[in-house]
Parts: structure tokens; sequence; C-alpha cells
């Protein structure tokens, strides 16, 4: 009855989108590095970072979909656990420097030298090492979201209230990361990355291999999107999302499922920040601005909330309008439009692009056998008049 | 005498002494009542007389200000939270039908099976025979096997009413709390659900709040009636219908 957990949770919307994403992740480095420049089927270097870029934030929609389309936790704060991905891989590109940088320290940072640090701080210690990082990359977020969580959720803390809370989280932690005394880099931030695991970050096969590898990102995190949702913790989550109280009376323990998905969220959010760092080259506390939190649900509002497929596709459609918008003469008119887009889909597209097409093809298929019905109760209706003409 | 028995009281329910007020508004004033295992009991009363304010104190939505609620004769429930009562065994079917409506029917029954309701459970939940037999046989008992794969929210009115104890069926709590099961019924469907309750009450210990007082003589069971927080009256509906002060208060002074 219950086939193999990922067999059943894929439909054909969704294994159409894995199968473009895998083609783009294999395809896109390919062309970057085999073919010559300039030929026509080339994808320029420029181009393999402005879209690993986008592929980042459609994995940090997909988390935010998560919780906000399945479980009606509205983050406005996911920026947050994105930038913290950012900072524990930004930290690691920092040590990986080492004498390279214009202090030529072996140790601190230039900034820490610039400071006047004698050592190195404690919260530090141990992002020489990728796989500490790695792990930093997971856990800082998950411990954030599941502190947070657990105070916000056992208090019954829900709607806009959380909404504003999570605002406040992220602007805090903006606040904190400006100061330079915070041993983050204050305004600057991290930058000037030479090298990711041996490999020069700046070098085209090192692009490539990352814009791969945000792909493969982008695909695992839909893949366990699409497992939760599609189990019965997944029916859960929407059954809290409906009527929260409600399920209480059934015997759900609400808050331990908010906090699971809360949680499981955030780490993904932490990952797709560590991917987008290398990519960008810099990470800087401008990335904890609630508006960037703001504009990533609105990412997830135009592909559609509650579908996972339409919040990667919504992520990758308005950033590519950003970028197409902000670099020409309508620059100055970018958030205007930003937020039209996001009145306009509201109005008129409230189950946003995908959930709109998902409602249209679900309308046309009901209808097809509903026109099957009415020519059989016109058959029946002529074999009545038939039976009523031999009463008669 | 039974030492073995550290049980307060044999009640399936026992409220004694409850006191709630809502700034200052009393909405239950030293109320005690007594439901034995297996009973049903009818509970009615004019409007504010306190009815669902009592279930929200059986089932945890609200603590009371003072008095006892014991369930099962050893668990007090004014300690507790709703989804530890829902774990103990108390079905609560809310006022205005409360279904998923995004899901469907056959889903919302899954979802109110009495089964692990922990997140590791229902993250690695995968069905089992047992379980979906559980849920045909609960679907046909709210006639709702047609409907099994429609949305929750596509309901009727009635079929929604029926669809929420079709949940606390399968819930299969101990004692289930009604609250106006046939409020927008037809006469039809309000026969019905009649007959559903009795049936469920074959195995359940039940407590009905409703209106409709055709409805509760056709329960046929022992009627509680409320007013200002506490009880006015107890007995057969017979009774409780020609009692004086019951009259007064439904007709006004």
């Amino acid at each position: 009855m219950t086939p193999h957990m990922l067999t059943r949770s894929l439909d054909r919307g969704a294994a159409i989108f894995l199968a473009v994403v895998a083609a783009c992740g294999i395809l896109i480095p390919l062309s970057n590095l085999l073919l010559p420049a300039g030929s026509f089927l080339q994808v320029p270097t420029y181009l393999v970072a402005l879209w690993g870029k986008y592929v980042c934030y459609a994995v940090l929609a997909l988390s935010i979909d998560l919780i906000w389309g399945y479980c009606g936790i509205l983050s406005l704060g996911h920026g947050a656990f994105f930038a913290l991905g950012g900072y524990a891989m930004g930290m690691y590109l920092m040590r990986q420097i080492g004498t390279r940088g214009v202090y030529g320290n072996p140790i601190l940072p230039d900034f820490m030298v610039f400071l006047n640090y004698s050592k190195l701080p404690w919260s530090w210690y141990g992002f020489d090492m990728f796989w500490f990082a790695a792990l930093m990359v997971l856990l800082v977020p998950g411990l954030l979201a599941f502190c947070f969580g657990w105070l916000a959720f056992r208090s019954r803390v829900t709607g806009v209230y959380l909404s504003i809370i999570t605002q406040a989280m992220t602007y805090a932690l903006l606040l904190a990361f400006f100061r330079n005394d915070f041993g983050f880099g204050g305004n600057n931030g991290l930058t000037d990355f030479k090298d990711i695991l041996g490999f020069n970050v700046q070098a085209e096969a090192t692009r490539a291999a990352l814009f791969a590898l945000s792909c493969l990102a982008l695909i695992l995190s839909f893949l366990i999107c699409r497992s939760v949702v599609s189990s019965k913790l997944g029916k859960v989550l929407i059954a809290i999302r409906d009527a929260e109280s409600r399920s209480r009376f059934l015997g759900y323990r609400v808050e331990s499922y908010k906090l699971f998905v809360f949680t499981l969220s955030a780490c993904m959010a932490g990952v797709a920040g560590a991917l987008y760092v290398p990519q960008v080259g810099i990470i800087n506390p401008s990335e904890f601005a609630p508006g960037n939190s703001i504009e990533a649900v609105i990412w997830v509002a135009v592909g559609g909330r509650g579908t996972l497929v339409g919040a990667a596709l919504g992520a990758i459609v308005v950033n590519y309008a950003k970028t197409f918008f902000t670099s020409g003469v309508l620059a100055p008119y970018w958030l205007f439009m930003l937020g039209a887009l996001f009145i306009l889909v509201t109005l008129l597209l409230p189950k946003g692009i995908v959930g709109t097409f998902n409602a249209w093809r679900e309308a046309s298929r009901e209808r097809r056998p509903a026109q099957a019905h009415a020519s059989a109760a016109a058959d029946d209706g002529v074999t009545e008049s038939k039976m009523a003409e031999k009463r008669s | 005498m039974n030492v073995m028995d550290t049980r307060a009281t044999s009640a399936m329910l026992y409220l004694d002494g409850v006191h709630v007020s809502f700034d200052g508004f009393h909405a239950i004033n030293n109320l005690s009542l007594t439901l034995e295992p297996g009973e049903m009991r009818a509970i009615i009363g004019p409007n504010g007389a306190g009815k669902t304010t009592m279930m929200d104190i059986i089932t945890g939505k609200t603590k009371p200000d003072e008095g006892t609620v014991l369930f099962d004769g050893v668990t007090d429930l004014t300690r507790l939270d709703e989804t530890r009562i829902a774990e103990l065994g108390i079905g609560r079917k809310f006022q205005k039908p409360t279904v998923f409506e995004s899901q469907t029917v056959q889903d919302n029954l899954l979802l109110a099976l009495n089964v692990d309701h922990s997140v590791k459970g229902t993250l690695f939940w995968r069905g089992s025979r047992a379980e979906s037999e559980r849920i045909d046989r609960v679907l046909e008992t709210i006639r709702l096997t047609d409907a099994r794969n429609r949305l929750a929210g596509s309901l009727s009115h009635g079929q929604k009413q029926w669809l929420e104890i079709g949940m606390l069926l399968a819930q299969d709590p101990k004692l289930l709390l009604v609250d106006e099961p046939v409020a927008g019924m037809t006469d039809v469907e309000t026969h019905l659900t009649a007959e559903l309750l009795k049936e469920i009450n074959k195995t359940h210990t039940v407590m009905v709040v409703e209106h409709d007082m055709t409805f509760v003589r056709e329960l046929g069971v022992k009627v509680t009636c409320l007013h200002e927080g506490t009880v006015l009256a107890e007995g057969t509906i017979d009774q409780v219908s020609s009692n004086e002060r019951v009259i007064e208060v439904y007709l006004g002074r």
C-alpha cells in the first residue's frame, strides 16, 4: 500500500523539476568548461556564477516553503539562517588565506591584524578544517532555530507575532555583526577569499564545480522536503497549519512538530548560504537585513506557496527579473516593481504561478470525467423515457 | 472494602466544586458533576450557561480557578495540557465542525487514529492493513465511504459533523465530548445522528451538549441542565423539562 518513501513522494511535476535541475547542473558546467569561449553554446563564467547564486536562493526558498507553505509558520527572518551558514563558510575561507593576506599573518585574518587582535578569538577555532566548518554550517543555524523555536512555539507564539519576532531576530544579528568588536569582520564582512579545499575560488573549474554542487544541494533539499511533506508528518503539518488547536485535541504535540520543521528548514537555509558565499566572494552583515528575508518570502509567494517546485521557481524567476531590471535604465524602480509584483500576485494569483497552474490542470481534468458522466446520464434519460413509453 | 483500589471515585469523569471566572464574570460556579463509565449524558442549558467552558476545562483548554476534575478516578486533568489529555483518551467534537478542510476525508480519519503521534512516529509511518481496515469501518459507520477521497472542505455541513464524529471514533477515546452534534442538520440527519451516538455509547462513555430537545428526547438518557455555570436540575428529560426552575430560566423571568 505504501511504496518506498521517495518513490511515493515523486509525482510528475517533481520528476520534471528534478530532471531539469540535474540537466542544468551537468550541462551548464560542461558547456562552460569544454566549449571554446565565445562560442554560441558556451555559457560564460559570469553567468555560471550568477545562476549559481539563483540556485542557492532556490534552496533558501524551499526551506521557507517547507515551514510557511506546509506548517503556516511565516518566518520573516530566514535570511539570518542563510547568512549564518554563509559566515561559517566565510570563516573557513578566511582561514585558508593564510600568509597570502595583506599582512601575511599565518593565523589571523587581515581584519584582526588591522584591529590589533593579539590572538585568534575562540569562536574562530576549528574553522581551518573544512569538516568543522561544514558541521557549523548546519549546527549554528540549526541550534539558533532550535532555541528560538523552543521558546516561541512552547509559548504558543503564532501568526504575525511570530513573524515580527523573527524580524527582530535577524535585525538584532545585523546590528551585532556590524560591530567591529563582535569579531566577524564588522561592516566589511569577510572577503578576499583565495582557496576552497585547495582549489582557487576564482578559477573557472571551481566555479563550475560550485554550480554543480549548488544544483545537487537543490535536488537533495527538494527530496528531503518532498519526503517530509508526503509522509504522515506532512499531513500533520498541514493539519497544524489549517487548525492548530484541533490538532492538539487529537493528541499531536504541535510545538514539537513546529520545532522539527523549523530547525530542519534553518539547516537547509544554512547550507544555501554556505554555497552562496564562495560563489559571490563576500559575506557581510547586510545579508542579515530584514528586507532580504522579506524578499525571500516574496519569491515563495510568487512561485506558489506549499508547492515546493513553485518556491524554487519563484526564487529563480524573481531574481532573474531583479538582475534584468536593476542593470538597465529601470534600475531605480526595481523596489517599486518588487512591491507591485507582490501586490499583483496576492490579488490576481493568490496561489502563485505553480499553484494556479495546478488548480487549472485539476479543473480541466475534472471537467473531462464530468462530461463523460453527463453523456452517461443522458443515456439513462433515454432508457428511462423508453421505459416510460413502454409503461404507457 | 477494596484495598487495592486507590481511585478516589468510580466515575469516568468527576467534577467537584469547579470555579472559573473571566475578568470577574463567573462562567463556572461551584459545578459538580459525575459521569459513570459507559454512561451517556446529555447537557442542556440556555446560552452562556457554561456548557462549552465546561468542555474547555475537561479538555485542558481552560484552567479552573479552583475545584477538582478527575478522569478515570485517578488523573487530575487540571494539571495537564490539551495534547496530554487527548492522549489519555478524551476526544472532543467542537460546536462548529472543525475538520481539516484541505485534506481528504480519509486523511482526516488517518490523522485522528490513536496510533503513535510523535514526530518520529509520523515521519517514518507506514500504513498497516489494520489501520486501513479501521478507517474503512469508521467510513461505513459515518456513511462517508463514497466520499473518502473528497476534500473535507467540500462536504456538506451535516457530513462535516459526521466526519468529526468519525474522527472521534478513529481516536477511540474512553470519553467522548460532543458539542452540539446536530446544529444545522435536517430532521433525517438528526435522527441518524441520534442512532449513531447510541451505537457509539455501547462501547464508549459519552457527554453530549445539545439545544435540540427532540434530539435529546430521542437519545433517552439522563439529562443535566446547567444555568449560570452550575447544575440546575438532573434527571430524565421529562423530569428536567417539567422542573419549574428550568422552565423559568428557559422562558425568562
